[in-house]
């Protein structure tokens, strides 16, 4: 951290740090970048971490093989409590994807060019997220091999699925956010593999990255097409990361349960998603910039600027919790005025309140500068943000189900190993994923970086 | 260097190769103006003034795009409509068989996933890629346009082409060199 200690902070005068180091050329970028991939070689640690999360991933394939052989039943949630991990989980990991499509689209329609050496590695990010979200409802059918009847295809039992549920709508966007998500990381990768094809040194290398690179040769022609088609896919994944969140509060809100059925849930379901995302990015872009020494691109002001959104979308939940609780008391509704008592003093008071340090009293340190500027106290409250938006899902699933209208239906839930087997394993699958990802491709869009290269600019004279 | 070519008809045309993005657009521009239609620029990031200067104005991918998404929102709609009225119409909750405002989500997913799909494939499709094998792979230096360099072509194909008169020209817009490229 010394190298970025900025002595006129002492003084107060308010300066920015760069988005990319001085000394930069269109060379060194592509070099730096494309070395982590081509020529250095693969750091201890990413031996080990590759070693543990795969024990974790062996531990989910063991726990998924059990399910799929025994049953959903070998999970805790049981009635009153349908819904638990299968769906906090789903819901978490979808929220921390959101944060990907975020920091790539809405950021790049903003013009905030600080986003550019973090938005390939949010977009991975995103989509390993929604590939362990997905696992969760697809293993919670109970026959996942049947998954293709939720899809509407002609079929001799004579049946359609249900278009009024909120289910069914979760389904569309859940498959059209992972494809949108796969398709746009796709085409942000073409001419960075074009660069390792060109670049790789053995055959091997420029066989794999050449066929996956499509023959990318930067014509003026494509580009001009290419960046067409990434704004316009960057302008299409903006309104769809906001309704993909929308339809996952629907699958509660919808509903009649007090604790789900209520109006605010999309936009505090959305700036959720936000928030636990960017609490992810800063848990993953920690170590990832110390360990490859890309402090150069991913300067601190990516950290500060990443903190200023939690610190606002944290307000945003924390607006939506008092919400919650102002209505159900304005409701004059005895079973929300009960849901919300529950809440506070219910046998999982402790996960209630645990929410409320984690996600709106830890994080208001972040008004302070010299909190915001310790690389160290981001990272600790971007875990303390990651535990909280689970608790959040925790307070809002199975605390509402499990005390609803009936006292005779009221019941308690607790999960079993094979709960947080399930959690855990998604953990490492996610981890798995991600260092393959460090590991074969360039975590940082190079030719994005390029043009913030001084000199990138076209220098008009006069004709 | 420069001088030293190796005369192997037909060649595919005349690369200029520049080190900065800003004789590279200026070196495209003169082509242009001097009325060379048969030509192409490479670099290793988006230069709009680049593709300006050769002459590429519009593309049509807004209008691809949209197509995508007209196409994607209306299968949605219908297909919903299509199963709720026709199919298979079961009451639920006695609401109507074309219960549309239930139907928005749907549609609004198969709007955008219509509209990406198009842009991307379409985006490929334009360009004509993958194409696996181009002759301008051939230019020396060539594998550094993904790197560092920005490069001018001139195809034999073009009606003003001619060998010797056309590297002339090139050399002078200050390249760091010109070459053949092969076939």
């Amino acid at each position: 951290m010394e190298r970025y200690d900025y002595p006129h902070e002492d003084v107060g005068i308010h300066t920015t740090p760069a988005v990319i180091e001085p000394g930069h050329t269109f060379g060194t970028v592509t070099d730096k970048i494309s070395s982590i991939v081509l020529r250095k070689r693969t750091p201890m640690a990413w031996w080990i971490g590759l070693a543990l999360s795969f024990m974790l991933v062996n531990m989910l394939m063991g726990t998924i093989t059990h399910l799929v052989l025994t049953g959903i039943g070998i999970w805790g949630n049981n009635q009153p409590v349908g819904w638990s991990f299968d769906i906090i989980n789903f819901v978490w990991w979808i929220g921390i994807g959101h944060a990907g499509t975020l920091i790539s689209a809405i950021l790049l329609l903003l013009r905030q060019s600080w986003r550019t050496s973090i938005n390939r590695f949010a977009e991975a990010m995103t989509l390993f997220a929604v590939a362990c979200a997905g696992l969760f409802p697809l293993l919670h059918t109970g026959r996942p091999w049947l998954a293709y009847w939720l899809f509407p295809y002609p079929n001799t039992m004579g049946i359609q699925p249900q278009f009024r549920s909120p289910l069914m709508w979760d389904v569309f966007a859940v498959s059209t956010y992972a494809t949108i998500s796969a398709l746009f990381w796709y085409t942000g990768l073409i001419p960075d593999l074009a660069t390792l094809r060109d670049r790789a040194r053995s055959r091997m290398g420029r066989i794999v990255y050449g066929m996956a690179s499509l023959g990318w040769r930067g014509s003026a022609r494509h580009w001009a097409r290419y960046e067409m088609a990434y704004l316009l896919l960057a302008g299409l994944s903006t309104p769809l990361v906001l309704s993909v969140h929308t339809i996952v509060s629907f699958d509660f809100a919808i509903g009649i349960i007090p604790g789900w059925h209520a109006t605010i849930f999309p936009p505090y379901f959305v700036a959720g998603a936000i928030y636990a995302g960017f609490a992810m990015v800063l848990t993953l872009v920690i170590p990832l910039r110390k360990f490859y020494g890309l402090e150069d691109f991913i300067t601190d002001r990516h950290l500060r600027n990443s903190a200023k959104v939690m610190l606002a979308t944290g307000l945003i939940v924390s607006y939506g919790y008092m919400m919650e609780t102002w209505t159900a008391w304005y409701s004059a509704n005895t079973y929300e005025e009960f849901m919300m008592r529950n809440r506070f003093f219910g046998p999982y008071a402790l996960f209630y309140w645990a929410l409320i340090l984690c996600n709106v009293i830890v994080p208001q340190f972040l008004w302070v500068r010299r909190v915001r500027h310790s690389t160290l106290a981001l990272f600790a409250i971007a875990m303390f943000v990651n535990v909280g938006m689970w608790l959040e899902r925790f307070v809002i699933i199975p605390i509402s189900l499990h005390r609803d209208f009936l006292p005779s239906s009221w019941g308690m839930y607790s999960p079993t190993i094979f709960d947080f087997s399930m959690f855990f394993g998604t953990i490492g699958l996610f981890f798995f994923l991600m260092l393959l990802f460090l590991r074969f491709l360039p975590v940082i869009s190079i030719f994005e970086m390029r043009t913030m290269v001084p000199g990138a600019q076209i220098k008009e004279e006069q004709q | 260097m420069a001088g030293k070519r190796k005369v192997r008809p037909p060649t595919y045309g005349l690369m200029a190769e520049f080190d900065n993005p800003t004789a590279a657009v200026a070196a495209a521009r003169r082509v242009h103006e001097e009325g060379y239609t048969k030509i192409d620029a490479f670099s290793p990031y988006p230069v709009e003034e680049l593709s300006e200067a050769i002459g590429v104005h519009k593309t049509y991918m807004p209008h691809v795009v949209l197509a995508g998404g007209i196409l994607g929102g209306l299968a949605g709609y219908l297909l919903q409509y299509y199963v709720h009225v026709h199919y298979y119409a079961i009451n639920v909750g006695g609401k109507p068989f074309h219960s549309w405002p239930a139907f928005i989500p749907v549609t609004f997913e198969m709007t955008v996933l219509g509209a990406g799909l198009f842009a991307v494939f379409g985006m490929l499709a334009m360009n004509g890629l993958p194409e696996p094998y181009h002759p301008v792979f051939n230019a020396p230096n060539f594998a550094l346009a993904s790197r560092d360099r920005f490069f001018v072509l001139v195809e034999s194909t073009d009606p003003k082409f001619d060998r010797e008169r056309t590297a002339e020209f090139l050399r002078a817009l200050g390249p760091r060199e010109v070459t053949d490229v092969e076939h």
